[in-house]
């Protein structure tokens, strides 16, 4: 699964795809990103079992990561 | 000719062969089509467009396609409208407006794209295509799509209104309403372009399919007579349209076809959607994604995909960008209406409402010719007006109830320019 995940400013400095990895036993692979002191952003592959990539987006969202597929605006007006 | 080079990655620069693919393997950037330019220059001249159709297919050489057309002989060529009433209105000497409204057969400028896309679908081979859309790209690709004798898949957020899906339903697409949040819709749609073979327009066919914005570029600047208005005010949702026009003006330089092009390319966003605008005002690269809220439903992109490509447009340009509110917007779409007798939709009443703004900002002099782009028909979304239109005339059928009434017009139409006078 390709994806890129925004974060806001106040998750900035903490570990989220150390997590990620760590208690959803998923596997990443960073593409491309832009992280700075007050906004970041990262494309990266993520590869793992169904149910763990579900939970493991779940557990993004729920911390404020925006979780898009990397096309992005795939629904469009 | 040889004029297709294959694609070739936006941010790492690799090459990659002709196929249905727009995302990079490597970074995972997104791919545009390459052209050989050289092979271009001298071909494709003003007297060889003048030769082609009144279409957009006049600029095929410039497009990713390499047989003939198979949809969309009537798409493109729009009026382009010198404007007299609304120039005089804002006070500006050289307006015009670029009218996609009425743009064949679907009434937006998404008709130019999704040409290109399912002509080129039918090169690969695919026998379906496909979209997610809740309006006019639904309505594109349906109808392009019962042209092309190609099976049609249309996803759509389970809640859109009625009045939406009809104008798509009528060409007899597979639609599938989603339940779900937008978030939702957006990720099964791109799973779904990855497991099935599908010529997803937006998705796997998006190198192509966006290239077909560049024919609203190429005719501005062959209908004012090659030649490159100072400015643009042009609407923003996914930023594709604003990157490609600036793309098509600097072809246009590039292989001769205008001698100088100076245009000033501006954003134009809702308030309640205006990300693109957000960057161009801060003076930043960086996009931060927004939940839209605004009747600007047709440019309503929180985290638009060509954000970054669209302000790097506005600023290698020198233009600007400006944000209205709900409220501008319809005050925009009733406007170039009583002025021009033209009927857009909301991100028209964006255009309008912004290049006011930027008139009266100065960031637009007064002496300086304007393009206004419009993209789409207000008979799609006349919900938006219903509570801002005064109710006619309501008389019994006899001459002289008429007269009465008449009489009462003009008597209150006397009051009002008093009180205008006053």
């Amino acid at each position: 699964m390709r994806v890129r995940l925004t974060f806001p400013p106040e998750r900035i400095q903490e570990p989220i795809i150390y997590h990620l990895v760590k208690d959803f036993d998923i596997v990443t692979n960073i593409r491309r990103a832009d992280v700075k002191a007050d906004h970041g952003w990262v494309v990266l592959e993520l590869e793992g079992k169904e149910e763990n990539l579900e939970r493991g987006i779940a557990w993004l969202k729920g911390k404020g990561v925006k979780v898009d597929p990397v096309e992005r605006d795939v629904v469009v007006p | 000719m040889e004029k297709l080079r294959g694609l070739k990655c936006r941010e790492c620069g690799r090459r990659y062969p002709s196929a249905p693919v727009h995302i990079c393997e490597f970074c995972f950037g997104p791919l545009e089509v390459d052209y050989d330019y050289e092979a271009l220059r001298g071909i494709v001249t003003r007297t060889s467009i003048a030769a082609g159709p009144p279409s957009i297919w006049r600029y095929r050489d410039l497009l990713p396609i390499e047989g003939d057309a198979a949809v969309g002989h009537h798409v493109g060529f729009t009026p382009l409208v010198r404007s007299q009433n609304l120039a005089e209105e804002l006070g500006v000497s050289e307006l015009y407006i670029k009218n996609d409204s009425v743009c064949h057969p679907t009434w937006s400028f998404k008709d130019r794209v999704v040409a290109v896309a399912v002509t080129k679908a039918r090169e690969f081979g695919f026998d379906t295509v496909a979209c997610a859309s809740t309006g006019n790209l639904a309505n594109s690709v349906a109808a392009h799509a019962a042209e092309a004798r190609l099976k049609s898949y249309i996803f759509i957020p389970a809640d859109l209104e009625q009045g939406k899906i009809v104008g798509t339903l009528v060409y007899h697409p597979t639609l599938v309403a989603v339940e779900g949040t937008y978030d939702e819709v957006n990720r099964l749609c791109s799973e779904v372009s990855d497991k099935y073979r599908w010529a997803f327009v937006n998705i796997n066919i998006r190198p192509y399919y966006s290239e077909g914005s560049k024919t609203y570029g190429y005719e501005i600047l062959e209908q004012l007579g090659w030649r490159a208005p100072a400015h643009m005010v042009v609407p923003c949702a996914g930023g594709s349209l604003i990157t490609k026009i600036w793309k098509a003006i600097r072809e246009c330089t590039a292989l001769g076809l205008v001698e100088r092009a100076a245009t000033k390319m501006h954003a134009a966003q809702a308030a309640g959607c205006g990300p693109i605008v957000t960057m161009v005002k801060n003076d930043t690269d960086v996009l931060i994604p927004v939940r839209p809220n605004t009747i600007a439903k047709s440019l309503a992109i929180g985290n638009p995909a060509d954000g970054y490509y669209a302000y790097r447009a506005v600023k290698e340009s020198g233009g600007y960008g400006e944000h209205v509110s709900d409220e501008e917007i319809v005050e925009g779409i009733l406007l170039l209406a009583r002025t021009e007798g033209i009927f857009t939709e909301t991100a028209g009443g964006v255009t309008v409402a912004v290049t006011k703004k930027l008139i009266e900002a100065g960031v637009i002099p007064r002496d300086e010719s304007v393009v206004v782009c419009i993209t789409g028909n207000g008979l799609k979304t006349p919900d938006v007006l219903s509570e801002r239109l005064e109710t006619h005339v309501m008389i019994r059928p006899s001459l002289s109830a008429f007269d009465r009434a008449l009489a009462e017009l003009k008597f209150q139409a006397g009051q009002q320019g008093k009180k205008e006078n006053r």
